[in-house]
């Protein structure tokens, strides 16, 4: 690097880039703070869906699946499954059904033994994860 | 090794390279699992080997850094560190809640793990790379303060560089930023929101000054080039990592329900993350081309200019690739994700942590400057393997990638995710035989420090002819 451009330079602007991004930053997440509420489907989020989190959390569950595009890529994406699945019936039958010790040969989901009510809560949180405004992703029913 | 205090170096060392072959084990389980489904189900279910595997991951990466700061702090501070004691302690400290949590994934069913550790008094587990215990996340930010405070006061007290620093801003955001792990609101687009302020602005902000710092420590004694061009160069780099890396978080901000301006901040800001590493390649390179000096210990420069180049491919030319929104529309969440995180993942943090112990071990168990010749020919032998194989692993895993966007997001008849998968598996299996190949470049690592340990060092010292 040439002579003329400083070490002291060089530490003004990395201190006061770095500041100004920073500022920037936090000033887009204000934003972004303000605008969720019509995006988030917060007004859905109710003890129920809260308690369907928890399982989706205890369980591990984004071990393996993708939801929102984000998680493990071993299994489907379940932001989605409410709508490819056919709702919450189709949610629970799936998810009641899994064999104990798998399927030979393939990639099997667990069985958690949940309870109706548990059962209940985690596809509530499914469908309102489905609700979320994500500007059209995934691009299809597929996830 | 001029200060006695840098030896605890040696135990953070020697933890992390054991628990990446932990890791690399696990991965291995991992590659078998998406071609044999039923492999160890239900004794280990996909999930469990992959927090194993992602988790042992961060945790010798961790103990990495912190080796790195023990040992070249005292160094650049030209002092002795403030307290060995507290950093053995911590040390042990750091382990035993490290394998506790490791075997509590493995032994206990992960709800009951939960339920034993009082998730329900404030819950964090369960979200990717963030799934230990709360109890184990008060444990990191302790053991993280008490770091801090050690090489903080030393620091303070002793010589003050720009190696130091920068690696002192770098380690205290990455334990300021780890406290957003403890937030964890029931709003699904918040708790993604802030679980990036840990993640991203971990890997593409506060990381890379740490990776930035040691990279510039190794090439200061590799090369004797004058210090004040290499901390130019440092600042100029981390200037254009927290430039580009703050508002480039947006780029995971597309498609989890937040507004859709961050398609236009995250591509814009994101697109521009790869120069950093590029003049991390560049620096590298030149430094080595005006070195002063022919250091003895080739391997430790070896893994300096890989980490630099893989840095670029990973993290760079691989996190290009997808960045922007509308190609990210297609990958995201997808195999072309998981390309990217490997050779991200190894190229820069894994290497530069090999790069500081492959430089810094030998003197620490008594060499003068470097290992003998049967030894370095060893340690570069498992450079090669190693990083061939990740590469490879990488190829595949973007074939699989494009395969899977094709047929699943983008053809006109877009097939279920695990029909897709079916039809990939060839890249899948090929993955995994090349997983295996890395797996011996990591025995020949490891054994690189048994071979020839009893040789004659590689002689020291010759002045070189500077070619630029
Ligand atoms: C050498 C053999 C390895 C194999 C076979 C392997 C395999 C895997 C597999 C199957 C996954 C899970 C992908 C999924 O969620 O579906 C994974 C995740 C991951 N592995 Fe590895 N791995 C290996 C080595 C490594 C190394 C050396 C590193 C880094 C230094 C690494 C870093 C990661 C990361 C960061 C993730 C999470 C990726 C993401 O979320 O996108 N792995 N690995
Ligand atoms: C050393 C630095 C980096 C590391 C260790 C790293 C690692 C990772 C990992 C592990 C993920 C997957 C996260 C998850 O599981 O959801 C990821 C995602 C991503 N990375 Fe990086 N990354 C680095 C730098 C970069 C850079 C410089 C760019 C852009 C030029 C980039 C672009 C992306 C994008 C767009 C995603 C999201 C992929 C998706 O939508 O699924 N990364 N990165
Ligand atoms: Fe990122």
């Amino acid at each position: 690097m040439s002579e003329a451009f400083t070490k002291a330079m060089a530490r003004n602007i990395f201190y006061g880039g770095s500041l100004f991004f920073l500022l920037l930053f936090l000033a887009l997440t204000f934003d972004t703070e303000g605008a969720l509420p019509d995006r988030d489907n917060r007004q859905a989020i109710t003890e129920k869906v809260a308690m369907g989190k928890r399982l989706w959390e205890v369980n591990n569950c984004i071990g393996c699946h993708t939801l929102l595009g984000e998680g493990a890529y071993f299994a489907p994406e379940l932001g989605n499954a409410y709508k490819r699945l056919g709702g919450k019936a189709g949610i629970i039958g799936f998810i009641k059904s899994r064999p104990k010790d798998g399927i030979p040969g393939r990639r099997s989901m667990p069985q958690f033994n949940f309870t109706d009510e548990e059962l209940d809560a985690i596809a509530e949180f499914l469908k309102y994860t489905s609700e979320i405004n994500t500007a059209n992703w995934p691009p299809n029913i597929q996830g | 090794m001029q200060y006695q205090s840098q030896a605890v170096a040696k135990l953070y060392f020697t933890a992390a390279i054991g628990l990446f072959a932990g890791q690399i084990l696990f991965g291995l389980i991992l590659g078998l699992q998406y071609v044999v489904g039923d492999f160890l189900f239900p004794a280990i279910p996909f999930n469990v080997a992959r927090m194993v595997h992602t988790n042992l991951l961060i945790v010798w990466i961790l103990f990495g850094f912190m080796g790195a700061a023990y040992y070249l702090v005292p160094e650049e501070a030209e002092r002795e560190l403030h307290s060995p004691g507290l950093a053995v302690l911590m040390f042990w400290v750091f382990l035993v809640a490290g394998a506790l949590t490791i075997l509590g994934y493995l032994l206990v069913p992960y709800s009951g793990l939960a339920q034993m550790t009082g998730n329900d008094l404030l819950p964090t587990m369960g979200r990717e790379f963030l799934e230990q215990p709360t109890i184990t996340k008060i444990g990191i930010v302790i053991v993280a303060l008490a770091f801090l405070y050690n090489i903080g006061m030393t620091i303070l007290s002793g010589r003050k560089t720009v190696v130091n620093l920068v690696l002192l801003i770098g380690l205290t955001g990455l334990a300021v930023l780890f406290l957003f792990a403890f937030y964890n609101p029931d709003n699904l687009v918040k708790d993604k929101f802030y679980w990036w302020w840990v993640v991203h602005l971990w890997v593409e902000g506060v990381w890379e000054l740490i990776l930035g710092s040691i990279l510039a420590f190794v090439l200061i004694k590799t090369t004797g080039v004058d210090r004040e061009v290499i901390e130019k160069w440092l600042y100029v780099i981390i200037a254009m990592t927290l430039i580009t890396g703050i508002i480039g978080t947006g780029h995971h901000y597309y498609w989890i329900g937040t507004p859709e301006y961050w398609q236009w901040w995250g591509s814009v800001f994101s697109a521009l993350e790869p120069i950093p590493f590029f003049m991390m390649t560049v620096f590298a390179f030149n430094m080595v081309n005006r070195r002063r000096r022919n250091h003895p210990n080739k391997a430790a420069v070896l893994w300096a200019l890989g980490t630099a180049v893989m840095a670029f491919l990973g993290a760079g030319v691989w996190g290009f690739l997808h960045t922007l929104a509308p190609v990210n529309y297609y990958t995201h969440g997808s195999q072309i994700t998981a390309a990217h995180g490997h050779m991200a993942f190894y190229g820069a943090y894994a290497m530069i942590v090999l790069t500081i112990i492959s430089y810094a071990m030998p003197m620490m168990r008594g060499r003068k400057a470097a290992n003998s010749n049967r030894s370095q020919v060893l340690e570069m032998w498992s450079f090669w393997l190693m990083t061939v194989s990740m590469v490879f692993i990488t190829l595949f895993l973007t074939g699989a990638g494009i395969l899977q966007v094709y047929l699943q997001r983008y053809s006109d008849n877009p097939l279920p995710f695990m029909v897709v998968q079916e039809k990939i598996a060839l890249f899948y299996w090929l993955r995994e035989v090349t997983g295996l190949v890395f797996l011996i470049g990591l025995v020949l690592y490891i054994a690189s420090f048994f071979v020839g340990s009893k040789d004659p060092e590689v002689a020291v010292e010759q002045a070189a002819s500077p070619t630029a």
